[in-house]
């Protein structure tokens, strides 16, 4: 277990944001510790995307606050959050697909060379060394992403979030679309980061995958917080009747969005 | 230097040809473009019995290309962020207009006539307006949200009406001495002395960009194509300037002009005439800078690499942290720049400004980024394809006027090839799939 009595790397509170009068997160609060894995749990349209969303600066919520450790942070643009350390995987994988590997790695925080051009050469070399890390496999640095199967784009999308040091890593379904193998990759790597000291909000609807993974679990439905509990203090089923039927049970610590 | 095991190359297709294309790192693409360019220019050579490929015509013809050449530069990177231009015809036009009028009846007034500062401030402005023109363009698309195909057929209407407002519709000439060598002509020709030295400078620009390319690759441990490719590449590329400095170099003044620069100059007329070359033409070295400028901007630069991601995925660029929308604005005010270096280039090879310069001008500069290979659907397109696909439309064009090919049937045929163009590239992407 993560040691409870640090201050939290990220806490979002009272957080709320409504798309055209429907309140897609409502007042959900929700922390995470470093070297602490957090899995957000929810049906599809729970309001787990867009809650991250709003960590990783793509939306601005409504209402509510955003602290780093412990500090008010102003988060209203992605870059924003990547200044903070807090980098995300989006379900998407959010690649360009017509730019290769080293391109979209350093996408938006390109190398650049004395002179103010871009120096392919260095980040090429820095993708090789980090895509060696992940997927020593991978050949095809020419070639723009499209031609890459899904395993390797997969990979590509967590090289950008771990390149720049992160603090923060928000992985957005990320096993959905990779096979058993590959899961088991992005499983370790889970665990390998967290080792070394980072948070990671992992967003799932596969309880299997965050009950293996995760030290806390949040439930989210309807936009609001079910509750949060360690998934040492809940079963699975307990889970599972917070996901569906909204119940909190008594190892969890209930939300608004408690029945 | 101890290479990393990556070097071993991705998987090749079995036929000997693509492996040799592969290793010289040739894009098939231009490849097949510069054959269907061959195509057209030898066939045209053998119909009109041999008038085709002479220095003359092919004189005329890189004159010729020259304008919708610099700014389908422009387009590739508009069509490239899966946006549209329809107003370029519109804005040569305006600016050529205000060009003209500056020239013609403002700076004389307080410069005198044929002051050696009336041609760069009349060049300063056109770039200024046309700049201001597409930055305006670009913030009602990026900043409002209107989608291009309407700001741009919008403008098209506006500053085609403007143009006519400037004079009410007055043509305005002659231009300024100076200003003339924009549009080529005799004042436009450098000569054979400079032409060679811009030749000797680009060749030598190839072989120390190919050297330097190698050399960073070697130190980084990265595969580096053979020796031998790169020489390949580098004799086909200095051939290329060479080739083309000798065809300008052989195509003299006429006689008479060639006589009124030699008395200018104080040489003696002797009895046979004088071969003076006309050497590479003004317009024709501003397209081939702005070229190389372009590319640079879009393979260099992180404006170029941004303008990629958008046309790839507008999300993703987002998510990254890409201002896209100064990005966009950028980009169209680059276009409407460039359309300024058209328009004087467009008017002082007429010699004069008229409120129709331009005519459907954005068409062909639309069909260029298109025939050479820049798709709709955006994140593809480059440069050097782009200018090629200006020499095939304008090559089309001029070899039809050298057969006397009445003008309705000059559209069509070019109409015609424009669509084939298009599926041809769609057949060739689908199978590279």
């Amino acid at each position: 277990m993560p040691n409870t009595d640090t201050a939290p790397l990220v806490e979002m509170r009272n957080i709320s944001i409504a798309f055209g009068g429907i309140k897609a997160v409502d007042g959900v609060s929700v922390d995470l510790r470093p070297g602490e894995v957090v899995g957000l749990l929810g049906h599809n349209g729970a309001g787990k995307s867009t809650l991250i969303k709003i960590l990783s600066g793509a939306y601005r919520p409504d209402a509510g606050e955003i602290y780093v450790n412990g500090q008010h942070a102003d988060i209203g643009s992605p870059r924003d959050a990547k200044r903070y350390g807090i980098e995300t995987i989006y379900q998407t994988l959010a690649l360009a697909d017509n730019i290769d590997a080293a391109g979209n790695i350093f996408l938006g925080r390109e190398v650049l060379t004395p002179y103010g051009t871009l120096d392919d050469a260095t980040m090429e070399a820095e993708t090789r060394k980090v895509m060696s890390r992940l997927n020593p496999h991978f050949r095809r640095f020419k070639e723009p992403v499209k031609a890459l199967s899904g395993g390797q784009r997969q990979s590509v999308a967590i090289a950008r979030a771990i390149y720049f040091n992160a603090r923060v890593l928000i992985m957005d379904e990320p096993t959905a679309a990779l096979g058993p193998a590959e899961t088991q990759q992005v499983a370790d790597l889970v665990l390998q980061l967290k080792k070394e000291g980072i948070g990671i909000f992992l967003i799932s609807h596969d309880i299997h995958d965050v009950f293996g993974l995760a030290d806390r679990v949040s439930v989210m439905k309807n936009g609001k917080l079910v509750g949060t509990a360690s998934v040492s203090d809940v079963t699975q089923d307990e889970v599972l009747g917070m996901i569906i039927l909204g119940k909190c049970p008594a190892g969890a610590t209930p939300g608004p969005g408690a029945s | 230097m101890t290479a990393p095991a990556t070097t071993t190359a991705p998987p090749q297709s079995s036929s000997s040809e693509g492996s040799l294309l592969s290793k010289l790192e040739i894009d098939v693409r231009m490849l097949g473009m510069l054959g269907a360019l061959a195509v057209i220019w030898i066939g045209f050579d053998i119909l009109s019995g041999g008038l085709f490929l002479t220095p003359r015509n092919l004189w005329n013809l890189s004159v010729q290309t020259a304008s919708i050449a610099v700014m389908s530069t422009g387009m590739v990177l508009i069509i490239v962020t899966r946006n549209i231009d329809l107003s370029v015809g519109a804005i040569l036009g305006l600016v050529g207009m205000i060009v003209g009028v500056v020239q013609v009846q403002w700076l004389p007034g307080w410069l005198g006539f044929e002051h050696w500062l009336t041609a760069p401030i009349a060049v300063l402005i056109a770039i200024a307006v046309g700049g201001a023109i597409g930055l305006f363009q670009g913030w009602l698309i990026a900043y409002l949200g209107i989608p291009s195909f309407i700001v741009t057929l919008g403008g098209l209407l506006v500053w085609r009406g403007a143009a006519w407002w400037v004079t009410a519709g007055q043509t305005i000439a002659p231009m300024d001495t100076r200003f003339k060598a924009f549009g080529g002509g005799v004042e436009g020709a450098l000569g054979a002395n400079a032409t060679w030295v811009i030749a000797a400078i680009a060749c030598g620009l190839i072989v120390v960009a190919l050297g330097f390319a190698r050399r960073r690759r070697i130190r980084f441990g990265f595969p580096v194509r053979p020796g031998w490719a790169d020489a390949v590449i580098a004799v086909l590329a200095c051939g290329a300037v060479l080739g083309a400095a000798v065809i300008a170099n052989s195509y003299p003044l006429p006689a008479g002009t060639a006589r009124r620069w030699a008395e200018a100059n104080g040489i003696a007329w002797p009895e046979g005439g004088l071969i003076i070359p006309h050497g590479v033409a003004l317009p024709v070295l501003i397209a081939v800078v702005v070229g190389l400028f372009m590319t640079f901007l879009a393979k260099r630069r992180r404006f170029g690499r941004y303008v990629f991601a958008i046309g790839g995925n507008p999300e993703a660029a987002e998510l990254s942290g890409i201002n896209t929308r100064w990005t966009l604005m950028k980009v169209f005010g680059l276009m409407g720049l460039l359309c300024g270096i058209s328009a004087c280039i467009s008017t002082a090879r007429l010699n004069a400004a008229t409120n129709a310069a331009g005519t459907l001008d954005e068409l062909y500069v639309i069909a260029s980024a298109v025939i050479g290979g820049t798709s709709l659907a955006g994140g593809i397109g480059t440069i050097a394809g782009a200018m090629l696909g200006a020499l095939v439309m304008q090559s089309l064009q001029s070899g039809m006027v050298l057969l006397g090919v009445d003008t309705p049937l000059q559209n069509i045929v070019v109409g015609a090839v424009l669509v084939l163009a298009v599926w041809v590239d769609s057949l060739y992407r689908r199978r590279i799939k």
